[in-house]
């Protein structure tokens, strides 16, 4: 720290990522209370249990070397360069800035930010697989997408040196394709693997409804996932930085807050968007569902999602139709996928996260289509061909194909799908039949004093 | 680190413990990472195989779906 100056500026910086990370804890919570609401009352400790432990699996994996991933291969590698050693080595687990250091204050709560979006992209796909995936195969898959293969997408489209922001002039301020689509594409990697829940589809292929056990603590745990998503949404940009920190083509002395391609972007328009996609999202589910409580709080989600590749730029009222188309897509998709492939996705999480985001990215590429991807010389402009690339790459590519293979070798070896038998009685079978007998036992001594 | 905080913090950098073992710290801590799982893995294994053998009957599964019914 220089001066006084360059103290605020750190300490303000730092200040603030450490907020978004608090804010975003409560996408964990909501997803947590979302995911147990959804399922049955025979499987809700397992399910609980099974979100809650991708925490620290994702957590200390992210340390050990996903936070390493993103600074290593913003060239692919090998696609506009080499692994980036030189630069990463700071990020290393092993280097001192990674623990207390006085000369680095910030490092920490950059990668606790980072690690936040990791939880997420895991527990997007924990929500997709309840009620017959085993515990252990699903931390496996958590530590592949949260300290793997998103955090490769985020080096390769995410980064102000990626290589798609480069050669494709993939654009993507608030992840629609770097968390939500591959995230998504991951659900259904493994769904398609998985298979559905026992008695789910009817012998003639007409899907059941698995009604959900608690409602209200879906809608409450929605409700939660939108307010950390303000965390989300904050913790995506640079709050502050003057043209000369960022290096690039920007002239003059105007300190601005950017994205995380360092392209300039102001606190008030990523707030007008959020709460105008969120409306447009309410707004069309609500009409497309016919006032569904549970696909209404998605449509939000999604709609959200759908405009945030943009949503540094869009007008809000723009922001507002792309999150209605991309909601009612979102949807309809569902549907048609769950009949014509059988896929049982308990809690939308591929229509809402990864068709949302998919298209939100295509409609960014027509919308910003021109417009700069980067502030330094040398990078494609922002165009549709670049964006529909992209989506392929996010939602495919890092998102469908590593899941389908790791759950293809998991299911080989008899670790994917938890017996039928167990799956019948209820995971929590055991642990409610202790309980009750434990109960039965109070009751009968309580008898006997009578 | 020294043994005071009489000192410039500007010339300070890292103050943690173990300075120079970071590397067989986290070569432990992997371990322990990569053994958390097979530990995990062969529990659930045997949870399962303990459920089906109590009460994995096709009896048992008809009553248990009967007083677990959502």
């Amino acid at each position: 720290m220089g001066n006084n100056l360059d103290a605020l500026t750190t300490v303000f910086t730092e200040f603030y990522y450490w907020v978004t990370v608090v804010f975003m804890f409560l996408i964990h919570v909501g997803f947590c209370m979302y995911e147990v609401g959804a399922s049955r009352r025979r499987n809700h400790m397992h399910t609980l249990m099974k979100n809650t432990m991708l925490i620290p699996l994702v957590t200390i994996t992210f340390f050990f070397f996903g936070w390493w991933i993103y600074w290593a291969f913003p060239n692919g590698p090998f696609i506009t360069g080499g692994l980036e050693l030189e630069g990463a080595a700071a990020n290393l687990p092993t280097s001192p800035t990674m623990a207390t250091d006085l000369s680095d204050r910030i490092t920490g709560v950059f990668w606790a930010a980072f690690l936040l979006f990791s939880w997420t992209a895991a527990s997007i796909v924990s929500g997709a697989v309840i009620e017959r995936i085993r515990s252990g195969a699903f931390w496996i898959i958590a530590v592949m997408i949260g300290s793997v293969t998103w955090i490769i997408d985020a080096a390769w489209g995410w980064s102000p040196n990626g290589w798609m922001v480069k050669l494709l002039g993939y654009h993507d301020a608030y992840a629609s394709g770097v968390i939500h689509g591959i995230a998504g594409g991951t659900a259904l990697g493994v769904l398609v693997v998985l298979g559905p829940r026992l008695g789910r589809f009817a012998a003639d292929g007409t899907p059941r409804v698995f009604a959900p056990h608690n409602p209200w603590l879906v809608t409450v745990g929605l409700f939660l996932i939108y307010t950390g998503f303000w965390g989300f949404y904050a913790a995506c940009n640079v709050p502050i930085i003057s043209p000369e920190g960022i290096g690039g083509q920007i002239t003059g002395t105007t300190w601005t807050a950017t994205t995380i391609y360092l392209t300039p972007t102001t606190l008030g328009a990523i707030t007008f968007n959020f709460l105008m996609s969120l409306s447009g999202g309410l707004l069309v589910a609500y009409v497309v569902s016919k006032g569904d409580a549970f696909w209404t709080y998605s449509g939000g989600l999604a709609g959200i999602i759908t405009a945030s590749a943009g949503n540094d730029l869009y007008h809000p009222i723009q922001a507002m139709f792309i999150a209605g188309i991309g909601t009612w897509i979102a949807y309809k998709m569902h549907y048609w996928v769950e009949r014509t492939f059988k896929i049982d996705d308990a809690v939308g999480a591929v229509a809402v996260h990864g068709y949302a985001g998919f298209v939100g990215l295509v409609i960014c590429g027509f919308m910003l289509w021109g417009y700069p991807s980067s502030p330094y010389e040398g990078f494609a402009t922002i165009n549709p061909l670049g964006q529909f690339l992209g989506a392929i790459i996010m939602f495919f590519v890092l998102g469908f194909v590593p899941a389908f293979v790791v759950s293809k070798i998991l299911d080989g070896m008899g670790l994917l799908r938890v017996p039928h038998a167990v799956e019948l009685m209820g995971l929590d079978f055991r642990t409610m039949h202790e309980e009750e007998q434990a109960r039965q036992d109070v009751r009968d001594a309580e008898k006997a004093l009578v | 680190m020294g043994s005071t905080w009489a000192v410039d913090l500007a010339n300070v950098n890292a103050i943690y413990p173990w300075q120079g073992s970071e590397w067989i710290m986290v070569i432990v801590a992997v371990a322990a990472w990569i053994l958390w799982h097979i530990i995990q893995l062969r529990e659930e294994k045997e949870e399962f195989n303990k459920d089906i053998a109590e009460y994995g009957s096709k009896e048992a599964i008809r009553k248990a779906l009967d007083e677990h019914v959502d």
